[in-house]
């Protein structure tokens, strides 16, 4: 037995445009002032497969990295230098936030100094035991 | 495990990196719809905040609001908040069982008195105090001892906020809200038929941050999460606009994503995050699975006419009242429009909104 094709059409709920826009005037402002923004995608109503057309338009820039911590999290830099997007996931891979960064580099990239506390702690004990703490 | 310790401190115990941290205080953000900018705040907030004791009390419940909690796959944001706080006592999912279960509720009464956040999920029979008992004291009696001693009470889901499935008509139980017993102490209401489980998770974690409850609205119920109605967060919200309704579940309405406003969805009168937070770690939420709102989070929402009538259609009027016009004297037509404008003084008691096709024809008063 075979069925018709199914027709699926996209709803647009119009806030696709909205945000590039908030991107744009963001993006405007870091090189202006330096102030950096964040926006937080759960917060604006999209109509399924906005989001996936919205990082299509943003596109992909040259760098990727990767935070393993409380499961995995992807930075990756949009094809417009400066614009990031920032994916937070649990240890099951399921998405729990996804962020529009607009700064020079996102937080989390940087070394957090409670960590590097932590490592000097470890590399002085293993220095001077042999055997990391 | 130590009470004394902070947040901060457990979290570093278990492995957890500052950017893990500060990743926990990106998405606790997000879901309690603070700015992104606040994550610092929130973060100097949650590492030095101490484990408090919870006590969680069951009553004419049916356990989903407990299931969507616990269905979060750990470690979540749930999962995290869960293990900053001391859950001394939830009658479904301790270990302990019979009189060992009580005495861990009347020792964590004993050592938090006045501190400890009291968790009510079901709501309490009034009726017959037998209808629902544990461990043989009634809901009632068990509700006013513990709520002695807490600081704050947060009533999750429906049926405790504002008596839920329970409390639909005829109500044969008599049950009432938390709100109804308890006036002494303040009451956060989490409604929801089950609530969102970071929505319960986000009132803990509001208090563990703050040290204070989350403001309110008129309902009892975190602005944070509800102070927006379903309808205005809706991605089919300019279907509405543009006048373009699924008239049944099969046409060409319905099958190309228009509103669901017609076919009973209760979207503009229903304040929840499900449109922007949505379900299944931000899976979808009900409109977008192509089935109205239910209005699940508002009171008596079991009693609103029905799930598939639209909010703008009266309620209880019949052809046969338009005889009953006619026959007094009067002509049909003459009869219909004292009808209509009956049917709209009616919807504006029930506090309904005036349909679209009036909209249109700009009948509004």
């Amino acid at each position: 037995m075979s069925f018709p094709p199914l027709e699926i059409t996209r709803p647009e709920s119009g806030n696709l445009k909205l945000i590039l826009h908030e991107i744009s005037h963001a993006l405007s402002e870091l090189m202006a002032t330096g102030n950096e923004r964040s926006i937080d995608l759960r917060g604006i109503p999209l109509a399924p497969g906005e989001e996936k057309k919205l990082l299509e338009s943003l596109g992909e820039g040259e760098i990727r990295a990767e935070l393993d911590a409380l499961g995995k999290s992807r930075i990756q830099e949009s094809r417009y230098s400066g614009v990031w997007i920032v994916t937070h996931c649990n240890s099951n891979g399921e998405i729990m936030g996804r962020f529009i960064e607009i700064t020079r580099s996102p937080a989390l990239l940087a070394a957090q100094t409670e960590d590097m506390a932590a490592g000097l702690d470890a590399l002085r004990q293993l220095i001077a035991t042999g055997t990391e703490s | 495990m130590n009470k004394e310790r902070t947040l901060g401190e457990i979290l570093r115990q278990q492995g957890v990196s500052r950017r893990g941290f500060l990743k926990f205080c990106a998405t606790t953000a997000s879901l309690m719809a603070l700015p992104p900018g606040m994550v610092p705040t929130i973060a100097r907030a949650l590492e030095n905040a101490r484990r408090p004791s919870v006590i969680w009390l069951s009553f004419q419940e049916c356990t989903g609001c407990t299931e969507s909690l616990t269905r979060s796959h750990a470690p979540t944001i749930e999962g995290l908040i869960f293990d900053a706080i001391s859950l001394d006592y939830h009658h479904t999912l301790q270990a302990a069982a019979g009189s060992a279960a009580e005495q861990a509720r009347e020792s964590a009464m004993k050592e938090n008195f006045g501190n400890y956040l009291l968790v009510v999920d079901g709501s309490i029979p009034l009726a017959n105090a037998g209808f629902s008992t544990i461990a043989g004291t009634s809901n009632l009696e068990i509700l006013k001892e513990v709520a002695k001693g807490a600081a704050a009470i947060i009533a999750v889901g429906t049926c405790a906020a504002y008596g839920g499935l329970p409390h639909a008509k005829p109500n044969p139980t008599g049950a009432v809200p938390v709100s109804a017993i308890i006036s002494d102490k303040p009451i956060v209401n989490v409604p929801g038929c089950p609530p969102i489980p970071v929505v319960i998770s986000g009132v803990l974690t509001h208090f563990l941050t703050f040290g204070r409850l989350p403001d309110l609205d008129h309902l009892g119920r975190p602005l944070a999460f509800y102070g927006n109605n379903i309808h205005d967060r809706c991605y089919r919200r300019p279907f509405y606009e543009r006048g373009q309704f699924a008239e049944s579940f099969d046409d060409e309405g319905a099958r190309k994503g228009w509103c669901l406003y017609k076919l009973g969805c209760k979207g503009p009168v229903t304040y929840n995050a499900c449109a922007t937070t949505k379900w299944n770690n931000g899976t979808s939420f009900p409109i977008e699975s192509g089935h109205g709102c239910l209005g699940c989070s508002e009171p008596d929402f079991w009693d609103m006419g029905g799930f598939y009538r639209a909010l703008s259609e009266p309620i209880g009027l019949s052809a046969r009242t338009v005889a009953g016009g006619a026959i007094g004297g009067a002509a049909l037509g003459a009869a219909s429009g004292l009808l209509n404008r009956k049917k709209k003084a009616e919807a504006l008691a029930r506090h309904e909104k005036i349909g679209v096709d009036e909209l249109k024809d700009g009948e509004t008063k």
